[in-house]
């Protein structure tokens, strides 16, 4: 019997976005389930209850029997008092949660005997990335938040120099280069506005860079990445440090916009209201943070508000008034995380606690709260993990070798050599001594010679040193018909040995005019 | 000609010999060594021709091999494609080999050198090593040209036991080496001498069987190494010092290449002779947690070359895999277009890329790309966050940031090129197979990386078009 997920219509005021779209409900479909949709869920975003109905979904038409008919419930914002009360025992629900600013919800979803997966506590790894609706929803946020900043802004973005005198562009501070920081840049600077950001993260200098802005550091230093890739509580030294770097940025910039949260804690008052005071009459202020409180002290959250002269803009809905948009995104997350939840295609699930990331996800697992999750293993920001990467090898390539040998080893070299000369001069006949003399030199001068060869040559130096070893000819010159007396003649396999020796000659005229007519014809493909 | 004189244009030769070596460290003057050496040769020739050793009724002998033996080299150079460089190095390795063997035979057999005492000894000590040096660098070479062009399967052959079989080998050459000092006549001798060039013959075989396709450039270096020791074994048998010069030159030289390619892999030289990838830590087994994750991402080559278009710098790194798809004259038109446009396209090549040392820079340089765009991997592996596009062509493991993140992986310390720090790399590969280490590719799964699949040849002839229109 295949599980039936239902997707009811958003009952939070002026939430737009739901949970599924029709796309979407088609490979929810494939993977086995049944998909029950509220009449007019998708009406806010744009998706009437037909296109719901030609992806194959049914469409219910209360949500009372919405809830009593679904296994698995895909919402976006965490259910109200009313929703919790009508979720079956047994059943599944996928959502937005915030468990650690929401603990009552969690004890009252805990008494109703459900399993809750919280999209916001998927954890921040690699592999979870397809399913991190807080980046996706950040993505967009950071997007509108430049949009009604532009809508309140009374001038142009971009600079101009038009008939009727000249237009300065706008400049933008983006405080906080998380998702939302970085979206937000990026729609600035394509708008054409000169675009600053600062994080407490450094290492993030070179993304915003990467974006086309500019990052301005704060003159402090301590670390700032926490677990999970997030930003931490910074010291009360550097916290004075951001502040002046703030108000300076304040007298200068059009536009501030905010987006500096701390997983679980109230966001920190970054803009005072000293710093709005300072600004230009006709600022904007958009800040993104305002659900926690907010990151300037002035902002009234959910509304626009002028103050000093400068627009607040403190909306908490930023994703749902793109609703069509991010309610796609959303859908596509929820699917990412309904297919790891159903590896097996068949219409059923299974929170498996050995996944890292589900069991990061599920909050409360059939009425057992499973809230804080063990630490995640992996950081998100793989560089910061392991600052004592193996350091890269010392690189002498091909002009001598890279580090002096360690003395030890030195020494036992030495010492073997010492000993084997020794067995030499002591065993040996002169007449040897001296050709090994002129073998040791010649070691040594092949060593010298070939550490000057450029790598771009090692093919061609391997064919020619191919083509010189065919001097072995030399050997079979001497042996075809060398002058012998009528006594060493005798007894002499004449024969045998002519017929070695001229094998072994035209073996090695192959080498010597193949070997050097290769040679040359490589190098004479080497040019500029 | 006198003794004297003869040996004097040894003596000629040798410095011509050096000075041939000494011309490849630049391109520039790489061609006149090359000269250098064919004259040097031409003299040592000529002097043993008319030197004391030979007489007149040797000489249309000797004019028959070298004539036969010349034009079948000069053919054959002509014929070989630069992707076959490595097959026809092999094979000329073996060549000599061949040739110390039978040159060590053709001594051993010769009566009219009578030594006694210790010089009987070491005599015949060097006519024994001389042949086991020729006999391995025989067959080792005609195994490695057999996996090189294919005709023998790339996997390493892992006997049971071959450690146990090399070192009984080993033992039961030298007891024939004993056997062989002992003989009093050289029909005595013959039968440790055929025993001992058996187990040669057998160990060449059995240690290239062992090594694997990526490891082939220090197989290559190494027997280039062997054919120069063995000449100058040979030179010490017959006492010509020009033999022993020129093969201790070309045996440092193998060796030095040797010594590169296994830094270049961040590998022990005794672990890759010895066979098999990471044999010393056991099998390979693919790491269970450290198995990279995340999504592939492909790209289609019209994709690509509307990258290629907005970029301003390019940095392409090939691999084997250009060489086996031929794709280096397509790789050199994406280029010249590039260039044209006033893009900044450079070719990152890593030491051990390719089959032998050097391969890409054979294969690009026949393409026509010009050398001062091809660059060593420690000249531009600094460049790559400044580059907008970087595209690896038919290469794994010489890309794999593993090496560096991850103490574990079987290739970790190996310098590696940092493709990845580009803004967008592309990686054209045939399909998802790791490479040669058996190492999953982190690589792949980038946020900045796009798979390119397909032959190396075709995407790459897609691309081009894409650009041209």
């Amino acid at each position: 019997m295949p599980l039936t997920i239902g997707v009811p219509r958003e009952t939070f005021a002026g939430e737009k976005r739901v949970a599924t779209v029709p796309d979407v409900v088609e490979k929810l479909i494939k993977l086995g389930f049944a998909v029950s949709v509220e009449s007019g869920a998708g009406d806010a975003a744009n998706f009437a209850d037909d296109t719901y109905r030609a992806a194959g979904a049914e469409i219910v038409a209360d949500a009372v029997s919405l809830w009593a008919k679904a296994d698995i419930v895909f919402k976006v914002r965490a259910p109200a008092t009313a929703e919790v009360g009508l979720m079956r025992e047994g059943s599944t629900l996928v959502s937005f949660v915030w468990p650690a600013q929401n603990p009552e919800l969690l004890q009252q979803l805990a008494a109703r005997k459900v399993t809750v997966l919280a999209m916001d506590s998927v954890p921040r790894m690699s592999r979870a990335q397809k399913m991190d609706a807080l980046s996706s929803m950040a993505n967009i946020a950071g997007y509108r938040a430049v949009i009604e900043a532009a809508h309140h802004f009374g001038r142009f973005f971009t600079g101009q120099i038009t008939a009727a005198g000249k237009v300065p562009p706008a400049k933008v501070f983006v405080i906080g280069a998380g998702v939302a920081g970085l979206a937000a840049l990026g729609t600035a600077v394509g708008l054409g506005a000169i675009v600053r950001a600062n994080d407490t993260r450094p290492e993030v200098g070179d993304q915003v860079k990467s974006m086309g802005a500019e990052f301005v550091p704060v003159d402090y230093v301590e670390e700032g990445t926490g677990v999970g890739g997030y930003a931490r509580v910074m010291s009360e030294g550097f916290l004075k440090a951001q502040l002046a770097t703030f108000a300076k940025q304040a007298k200068d910039v059009d536009i501030i916009i905010t987006t500096a949260l701390i997983p679980g804690k109230p966001a920190p008052k970054l803009i005072t209201a000293e710093m709005v005071r300072s600004m230009r009459p006709g600022s904007v202020i958009v800040d993104m943070a305002a659900e926690q409180g907010g990151n300037c002290e002035l902002t009234e959250p959910g509304t626009v508000c002028v103050k000093h002269g400068v627009t607040l803009i403190g909306y908490t809905d930023l994703p749902s008034r793109l609703a069509r948009q991010s309610s796609t995104l959303y859908a596509t997350n929820l699917l990412r995380l309904t297919e790891e939840l159903c590896k097996t295609k068949d219409g059923q699930i299974n929170v498996n606690f050995d996944d890292e990331v589900l069991r990061g996800a599920t909050v409360i697992k059939q009425g057992e709260v499973t809230w804080p999750p063990p630490p995640p293993r992996l950081s998100a920001a793989p560089p910061q993990a392991k600052p004592a990467a193996p350091p890269p090898k010392p690189k002498g390539h091909g002009h001598g070798a890279g580090e002096p040998m360690a003395g030890s080893t030195l020494a036992i070299i030495f010492g073997i050599g010492a000993v084997l000369f020794w067995l030499a001069g002591a065993f040996a006949p002169a007449s040897f001594l001296s050709h090994f003399t002129v073998f040791v030199l010649a070691c040594f001068v092949g060593y010298m010679v070939i550490w000057n060869v450029t790598p771009s040559l090692h093919t061609p130096l391997m064919s020619v040193t191919n083509a010189i070893s065919s001097i072995i000819a030399i050997g079979a010159l001497v042996q075809i018909a060398p002058p012998l007396g009528e006594a060493a003649a005798d007894g002499r396999p004449s024969g045998l040995i002519l017929g070695l020796a001229v094998l072994a000659l035209a073996l090695t005229a192959i080498n010597m005019f193949g070997g050097f007519a290769v040679t040359r014809r490589m190098l004479a493909m080497f040019r500029k | 000609m006198s003794a004297n004189l003869s040996t004097i244009a040894y003596i000629g030769a040798i410095i011509l010999f050096i000075l041939s070596l000494g011309g490849l460290s630049t391109p520039v003057t790489a061609r006149r060594g090359n000269l250098y050496g064919i004259i040097g040769m031409t003299l040592a020739v000529l002097a043993s021709v008319f030197g004391p050793r030979v007489t007149l009724a040797g000489i249309p002998w000797i004019v028959g091999a070298m004539v036969v033996g010349g034009s079948i080299g000069l053919v054959a150079a002509r014929r070989v494609q630069m992707t076959q460089m490595p097959e026809l190095v092999a094979l000329m390795h073996s060549l000599v080999g061949l040739a110390a063997c039978l040159v060590g035979f053709a001594s051993y057999i010769d009566t009219s050198i009578v030594f006694s005492g210790a010089e009987k000894a070491i005599h015949e000590l060097e006519i024994y090593v001389g042949i086991y040096i020729g006999a391995v660098t025989f067959s080792g070479s005609v195994i490695a040209f057999g996996k090189l062009s294919g005709k023998i399967g790339g996997k390493p052959m892992l006997l049971p036991a071959r450690h146990w079989l090399n070192l009984i080998g080993a033992l039961l050459v030298i007891y024939s080496a004993w056997a062989f000092l002992q003989a009093k006549t050289p029909a005595d001798g013959a039968t440790a001498l055929a025993v001992m060039t058996v187990i040669g013959l057998l160990f060449g075989i059995h240690m290239v069987m062992a090594i694997g396709g990526a490891d082939m450039p220090v197989v290559v270096s190494m027997l280039n190494s062997y054919s120069g020791w063995a000449a100058a074994a040979t030179g010490f048998m017959l006492s010509n010092d020009l033999l022993i010069v020129v093969g201790a030159l070309v045996g440092s030289s193998g060796a030095i290449l040797s010594y590169i390619m296994c830094r270049a892999m961040n590998r022990n030289f005794i672990s890759v002779i010895a066979g098999g990838f990471g044999t010393a830590g056991g099998t390979v087994v693919a790491k269970a947690d450290g198995q990279p994750a995340g999504e592939v991402i492909a790209i289609s080559a019209v994709e690509t070359a509307e990258l290629l278009r907005e970029a301003k710098n390019v940095i392409i790194v090939p691999g084997y895999g250009m060489a086996v798809a031929q794709a280096q004259h397509t790789v050199y038109e994406i280029t010249r277009l590039l260039r044209e446009k006033g893009v900044n396209v450079r070719f990152g090549i890593h030491p051990v890329a390719g089959r032998m040392p050097g391969h890409m820079n054979v294969l690009l340089a026949e393409a026509k790309v010009p050398y001062d765009i091809v660059m060593e991997m420690d000249e531009l592996n600094g460049d790559f966050p400044g580059t907008d596009v970087s595209i690896v062509i038919g290469a794994n493991d010489i890309v794999n940031p593993s090496a560096e993140d991850d103490p574990g992986s079987p290739i970790a310390g190996m310098p590696v090129l940092e493709v990845w720090k580009a803004k967008t790399s592309i990686v054209m590969k045939r399909s998802m197979a790791s490479g040669y280490a058996g190492v999953d590719n982190p690589l792949f799964y980038k946020d900045n990386n796009r798979m390119l699949f397909g032959d190396a040849k075709k995407m790459l002839d897609e691309v081009l078009a894409a650009l041209k229109a």
